[in-house]
């Protein structure tokens, strides 16, 4: 049983909607969506997992402020304890609040950047990559829908495209 | 589907207990509050009676008043996610007539005399030749001198009224006569704009000048922002719980899952807000140590015994929204959002007593039925308010240009 490529070509997200619910009523499993911007509501309806990258960002961010925390009492308390103000110095608990501002700014930059980078390796965006994308109108105004069904399901599926909206339906 | 809030006898007997329980607790107050100090001529004044009408009338008029700031937000920024839930926001902002009528009913028996909150309205102050002359109230003469102040007072109260009452009238004329283009609700568009202009600065002259001024000889440059943050957040811990309330009830159908999660999102970024302008606050004046400004803390931590309403009021309102609502299921689960908004909204009114009791009774203060009696008293009469208005609106608007984004609400 072999299988063919097909890219169902919307020209509006709504209609790619319908089309994606009718399609995996059908049973058939839609691969991917290629869209110039987020469809509010694709991912439940194409079966997308939620993302697990805000546990990546809440992880991050611990890190940051435990690095910020070691940092400040290596540097300020322990190696070589510096008077500020006239603070109570050589304690890290008595001096709390003056250390809040860098531990929060530690964890922002560890949080964002360790979320950026995390994002850009696990979808593989970076310079020299092959895009991924199979057609490049959908980068400007078209929505498309990727599938891949056995040859003999082909002309039920066209049709089912058609049926809600696809502008062109093409076979690779 | 049920589309007008009916104010059944059960939820109007519940707002008349509370209430009953506050006029109890307002009689007893007034009654017993014998240990408190007494002002420079030995008079007694009831300090802590009036301290507790202050911070109620404030605390109260305040979620009204960021209810109508906030109302003013969606329509300036056409926000679409929150056209479904604007009747329960706008019933919030109703109450804001009979706030703003406590707050001046506060200032006026203030000027006659009746308490003596208001350390700056005592004539005597400014007087060399009197016991009681405070050149450092003195130098704020003209900034405290009756007729100046009356008049903010008078701007604040006239402009925000109004602009409140436009909101509702014109939101009210939408739905019953039609609004083909929503010429009425761009008007409300442009008056949000200029409303949110002249709130960005008299938000914060109105705390100078009914709240800071009770600690006349202090002032701190983050104070506005800080008590509007906390005045922010229980407008919208109200509104949310209002929302869960009537959805609950089988109202409000068409508020969808992902509204109740854009409140939880208000709820716990305004409460980060609130958290990072009350440290910041601390923490300049704890690290520069200017004396006249390190009073503040210092009396309130060391002196009067504040140390654990303090960190409660910090901790509760910090870590309880921080870690509770983290998770955007924890901001979809009804049952969260009434718990974790709940304590905050009690804990914003301790923020309050925090701000008006150290400077009114000083070490004197207490929290037993006077102040949990008034808090209930005033709870119940803001509910009364807020729901005979809910009731007089159907609570859907009509001729909305965002109500089919809003009611497709997909985040």
């Amino acid at each position: 049983m072999s299988k063919v490529t097909l890219h169902g070509i919307y020209d509006d997200d709504e209609q790619l909607k319908n089309g994606a619910i009718k399609i995996v009523g059908m049973g058939i499993r839609v691969k991917e969506v290629f869209s110039p911007f987020a469809i509010h509501g694709i991912d439940p309806i194409i079966g997308i997992r939620r993302t697990r990258l805000p546990i990546c960002s809440f992880i991050y961010g611990c890190t940051g402020a435990l690095l910020a925390t070691w940092m400040m009492w290596y540097m300020m308390i322990t190696d070589w304890p510096t008077e500020v103000g006239g603070k109570p110095n050589f304690s890290f608990l008595v001096n709390w609040p003056a250390f809040i501002p860098i531990t929060f700014e530690s964890t922002v930059l560890c949080a964002a950047h360790g979320m950026a980078i995390t994002f850009f390796l696990r979808s593989w965006l970076m310079p020299g990559v092959t895009p991924k994308n199979p057609d490049p109108r959908t980068t400007d105004n078209k929505f498309l829908m990727l599938l891949e069904v056995n040859k003999e399901d082909l002309g039920k599926v066209e049709a089912a495209l058609r049926e809600t909206g696809a502008s062109e339906v093409n076979v690779k | 589907m049920n589309q007008t809030f009916t104010f059944t006898d059960k939820a109007k007997r519940f707002c008349y207990i509370l209430m009953g329980i506050g006029l109890i607790g307002l009689i007893w107050g007034y009654v017993t509050d014998g240990n408190v100090p007494e002002d420079m001529a030995g008079h007694y004044n009831h300090n802590r009676f009036w301290a507790n009408m202050l911070v109620n009338s404030f605390f109260f008029m305040g979620i009204s008043l960021a209810g109508t700031f906030f109302l003013a937000l969606q329509y300036a920024a056409e926000a679409g996610w929150s056209t479904t839930v604007k009747r329960v926001m706008e019933a919030v902002t109703c109450f804001l007539p009979v706030g703003l009528g406590l707050m001046l009913l506060m200032l006026l028996l203030g000027e006659c005399k009746v308490h003596n909150l208001y350390e700056w309205m005592n004539g005597a102050v400014y007087d060399k030749a009197s016991p009681a002359y405070d050149a450092e109230i003195a130098h704020k003469h003209g900034y405290f001198s009756w007729p100046f102040f009356f008049a903010r007072t008078f701007g604040y109260i006239l402009v925000w009224g109004f602009v409140q009452r436009l909101f509702r009238k014109r939101s009210l004329e939408a739905d019953l006569n039609g609004d083909s283009n929503y010429v009425i609700h761009f008007k409300n568009v442009k008056t949000a704009a200029i409303f949110l202009v002249f709130y960005g600065f008299t938000s914060s002259t109105m705390s100078w000048d009914w709240m800071m001024s009770i600690d006349v000889h202090w002032s701190s440059t983050m104070y506005g922002w800080y008590s509007f943050a906390g005045t922010w957040i229980s407008a919208i811990v109200m509104i949310t719980i209002l929302t869960l309330w009537l959805k609950s009830r089988g109202y409000l159908e068409e508020v969808q899952n992902s509204t109740i999660h854009d409140l939880g999102k208000w709820m716990f970024a305004v409460s980060f807000l609130w958290s990072y302008l009350y440290f910041m606050q601390f923490m300049l004046i704890w690290y520069t140590n200017v004396p006249e400004e390190v009073t503040y803390f210092y009396d309130r931590i060391h002196e009067f015994g504040y140390r654990w309403p303090m960190w409660l009021a910090f901790f509760i309102n910090f870590t309880f929204p921080m870690v509770m609502l983290m998770s955007r299921d924890a901001k979809r689960n009804s049952g969260f959002l009434i718990f974790v908004g709940s304590c905050i909204f009690v804990f914003h009114w301790l923020d309050v007593f925090n701000m008006v009791m150290p400077a009114t009774v000083h070490q004197h203060w207490h929290i037993c039925f006077t102040e949990i009696g008034m808090f209930l008293g005033f709870l119940g009469l803001f509910l009364f308010v807020v729901l005979t208005n809910l009731a007089k609106a159907p609570l859907m608007v009509k001729n909305h240009p965002y109500l089919d984004e809003s009611k497709h609400l997909h985040t």
